[in-house]
């Protein structure tokens, strides 16, 4: 009985929990699409004049009969209330608009160029944990000499310019030893060099995250327990060590899965990969409104998704959080 | 709690180089030298420790922190650590040679033929994963039975061990569990493959008194199923039940070492006297339990003399005091249930309990640091816990307290004097030079010298630390110090200077003490009356004789019975439970 109610107790909580989780996403969506809103909004021209510009692209003076159809066709002479509502409706039933420069549906250009890019995002924080693991793992606590490199060489990594990196692994890897392909081809073979170069950088950050808490736990108690009862050091610092540590670096995973998402243009570029990134900055430099927006709007609902799951991860590894 | 624990010897982990020789936990060490490298340099910590264990069989290595002892437990497991040097003639287990061993052959040893306990499973257990999982984890990194073997041996071990419900609590991790039943898991993991060397260290330190009887009966029953232990611990009191031998270390050399009835009732070495004597019990009331000292302390200035005329009534009263906290998903816990008690000038009130007692929540109260949720505290016979903050501030000066661990309540960025500074009062007195004097008449007080007071809380010791921190509750000249564990962490002789410094300032100055501890020992030598708390409420109240020779309720009689002392008694043929 006592426990019966004690375990919807929990229930109710933990439903409590998912429910202001929830609550608190649909905030943070509404807020960037409403920011998005307002900076397209706000830009200084006539909006008529702009987009028949981009499709025509070429500056120049506009009759007021070409203008009232572009008007007419996106509402651009309704109050801006008005607008701002239709936008919202708009968001809600999957509806980002109409690209001024390509004529396709927003959702339609995107929706072509998400899988490479997640797949590339996947791929790097997947490798950079590989790295990050093998690394930490093989130099915490390991001495002051030893931890001393491990610990620079995570700083020098998690500084290096992804521009630079990638053209100096393209250089050595695919025009030098001619393992991988030049040009990104759509196979894993052209994935490994982009992942890379994002996922090296992504590494050192998160050690230099995880090394602090990785050398205290190997001085916890339970650390000596294991060994006392006959696990080597390499089982201790996989199975016991390694999870106590974990925490920081699922954190920075997070924000990289948003962070990579908008950051990968650079590399898509050196790769000659297609992605969101390259969307995003042809769609800015052509000051293409619904493209932007949509983007923003996308990363945004990303970045939403990545907490969401890293707060899941968090009470995987550390169950005590959910009495906390 | 008779179930013996089965285990094929001849196990799949077992290699035939040791299966052919008997296993008898036999233990022969000679000329063991430890020392660590620090830059550059070898600094010893033991110094050429000897002794022999027969099987079935308890030596106890007695120290006092620093003392070496806990690094001579690891160097018999092979795991002093990075940067260490171990010399010894010769280390035997059952005849063979482990002085010289690989890591591969040492991680053979350790979990199978050797078994380590540690204190406080809280953290020497992985607080993140089941505890089952670790009982598992000793059994499969030695190659025994099959996943599904090993989970229902776990359940069999911890059910042997005494542990209630063992299958769910296999599931369970240690901080979902209490002090006593995670202390059992962590027996059980390391009895897992039923080891004959036991290596013990602080196994019941941290633990409640009762808590530390079972384990120690639980340690017996081990014993006398033909394992030896080696036992470490810092308290005479606790090996005196389980040891044969006894050795004594300090400043990592032996300095005495017999069979352990006479090395307790005839000590030859003047540090194990010492020790001894500083054993706090209500046999040493009245008495010092160090070495003699002086110290003047200086009444109180005038001013606040004058204040306190009038008034001779109890200088501290509590009536009814409850205190609920809320417990996540609604429901709440009572942590203090109708306590009442009052304090005389000059008088010791213990409140003795176990960990959520409640007693440390009714210190909170009578210091105003915690509102009750009904009942009143009134200080020197005026409100006091019933008015607000402000109104209280007149009277906060007129009562202090000293914690377990003064470190965390000092900045670490203020010098020793700079703490004190700040504690003592501006009405009192108004010039700096006034401040600065009071404070030398502090530090002289609690028997320190001036030099210290430009130290950082950091550089100095345990014992130091708490001098000062007893020294800033008295800066204000309090009429009542709460003293919460004060005399916990300390080592013995320490905590027996620190017990004689109270009990003289306390004579010197009239000042009311109450004085909170789990140590029954502690509060039997200091105390006047004593509160027995347990589960939120009071179970009995009464002078020191009443609780400790005539307990009328059957948990202070529980209590009384756990509490572990210096006479041993070889014919013992009960175990306590």
């Amino acid at each position: 009985m006592a426990a019966a109610t004690r375990t919807a107790r929990v229930g109710a909580a933990r439903l409590g929990l998912v429910g202001r989780k929830l609550l608190s996403a649909v905030i943070v969506l509404w807020g960037s699409a409403t920011a998005a809103f307002v900076a397209q909004a706000s830009l200084p021209g006539d909006r008529a004049t702009v987009i028949l510009n981009i499709r025509a692209g070429q500056a120049v003076e506009r009759t007021s009969t070409e203008l009232a159809q572009i008007n007419a066709q996106y509402g651009l002479q309704d109050p801006l209330v008005q607008q701002y509502f239709r936008y919202l409706r708009g968001l809600l039933v999957g509806d980002l608009g109409v690209s001024y420069q390509q004529y396709r549906p927003v959702t339609q250009i995107i929706g072509e160029q998400l899988a490479p890019t997640i797949i590339l995002t996947l791929t790097t924080i997947v490798l950079a944990w590989i790295i990050m693991i093998f690394w930490v793992t093989l130099t915490a606590g390991r001495g002051r000499r030893i931890s001393g490199i491990g610990s620079f060489v995570d700083t020098v990594t998690a500084g290096l310019p992804h521009y630079w990196l990638g053209i100096i692994l393209l250089l050595v890897f695919a025009l030098g030893l001619g393992w991988f392909p030049v040009i990104g081809g759509s196979g894993i073979q052209g994935l490994f060099l982009p992942a890379l170069t994002l996922a090296i950088p992504l590494a050192g950050f998160m050690g230099q995250a995880t090394r602090t808490e990785f050398e205290n736990s190997l001085e916890q108690p339970f650390v000596l327990s294991a060994r006392m009862r006959g696990m080597g050091d390499l089982g201790v610092r996989l199975r016991h060590v390694l999870r106590h540590s974990a925490l920081p670096a699922v954190t920075l995973s997070g924000w990289a899965l948003g962070a990579t998402i908008s950051g990968a243009v650079i590399v898509e570029t050196v790769f000659t990969r297609a992605g969101i990134g390259k969307v995003l900055t042809t769609a800015v430099n052509t000051q293409d409104l619904p493209v932007v927006t949509g983007v923003v709007v996308l990363i945004a609902a990303l970045y939403v998704i990545a907490n969401l799951v890293v707060d899941a991860i968090y009470i995987l590894i550390d169950p005590r959080l959910t009495s906390a | 709690m008779t179930t013996v624990i089965d285990l094929d010897r001849g196990g799949a982990g077992e290699t035939g180089e040791t299966a052919t020789r008997e296993r008898t936990g036999a233990l022969i060490v000679s000329g063991l030298t430890v020392a660590f490298v620090r830059n550059g340099q070898q600094h010893p910590v033991v110094h050429d420790l000897s002794f022999e264990l027969a099987r079935g069989a308890c030596v106890a290595i007695v120290g006092e922190s620093g003392s070496g002892k806990s690094v001579t437990a690891r160097a018999l497991v092979g795991l002093t650590g990075a940067g260490s040097v171990v010399r010894s003639d010769s280390l035997l287990l059952d005849e063979q040679d482990i002085s010289a061993l690989s890591p591969r052959a040492w991680r053979s040893i350790r979990g199978r033929r050797i078994g380590f306990i540690q204190q406080d499973a809280l953290v020497s257990l992985d607080p993140l994963r089941p505890v089952g999982k670790e009982i598992e984890e000793a059994l499969r990194l030695h190659g025994w039975g099959t996943r599904a073997t090993r989970a229902r041996k776990a359940v069999d071990l911890l059910q042997s061990v005494g542990v209630p419900l063992p299958e769910r609590r296999a599931k369970q991790r240690p901080d979902e569990l209490s002090g006593g039943l995670r202390q059992r898991a962590l027996i059980a993991s390391a009895l897992a493959l039923d080891p004959e060397l036991i290596i013990a260290d602080e196994p019941t330190t941290a633990l409640d008194v009762t808590v530390q009887a079972q384990v120690l009966a639980l340690l017996e029953e081990t014993k006398a199923r033909g394992v030896s232990i080696v036992l470490i611990s810092h308290d005479l009191s606790v090996v005196a039940q389980l040891a044969d031998t006894i050795l004594v270390m300090r400043g990592g050399h032996i300095v005495e070492q017999g069979d352990a009835r006479q090395v307790l009732e005839h000590p030859r070495h003047e540090y194990t006297r010492s020790l001894i004597a500083a054993v706090p019990s209500e046999e040493t009331r009245g008495r010092h339990l160090g070495p003699d000292f002086e110290i003047t302390a200086t009444p109180h200035p005038e001013q606040i003399a004058e204040d306190l005329r009038d008034y001779d009534g109890p200088v501290l009263e509590a009536t009814g005091l409850v205190k609920r906290f809320p417990l996540p998903g609604g429901s709440s816990q009572l942590a203090v249930n109708g306590v009442t008690f009052s304090l005389g000038r000059g008088e010791t009130l213990g409140i003795v309990g176990e960990s959520g007692s409640g007693k440390s929540t009714t210190g909170r109260i009578a210091l105003a640091l915690t509102a009750p949720d009904a009942g009143e505290v009134r200080l020197l016979g005026q409100d006091w816990s019933s008015i607000p903050e402000s109104r209280r501030r007149r009277l906060r000066s007129r009562i202090s307290v000293v914690y377990q661990d003064p470190l965390s309540s000092f900045d670490p960025r203020w010098n020793t004097e700079r703490i004190l500074l700040d504690a003592v009062p501006d009405d009192a007195y108004p010039t700096a030079e006034a401040k600065r004097g009071r404070v030398r008449e502090l530090v002289a007080q609690v028997g320190l010298p001036e030099e210290l007071l430009q130290r950082f809380p950091l550089r100095l010791s345990g014992g130091q630390r708490q001098r000062i921190a007893i020294a800033r509750a008295l800066a204000p000249s309090p009429s009542v110090i709460v003293l919460d564990e004060a005399v916990s962490a300390l080592d013995v002789s320490i905590q027996a200077q620190i017990l004689d410094l109270l009990t003289e300032l306390q004579k010197q100055l009239g000042v009311s003490y109450l004085f909170i501890s789990h140590d029954l020992g502690v509060i039997s030598h200091l105390s006047d009356r004593v509160l027995v708390m347990k589960d939120g409420g009071v179970v009995e109240h009464g002078t020191v004789e009443q609780i400790f020779h005539n307990p009328q309720h059957a948990y202070t009689q529980q209590l009384i019975a756990s509490l572990p002392s210096l006479d041993a008694d070889p014919h013992r043929d009960t175990i306590r439970r």
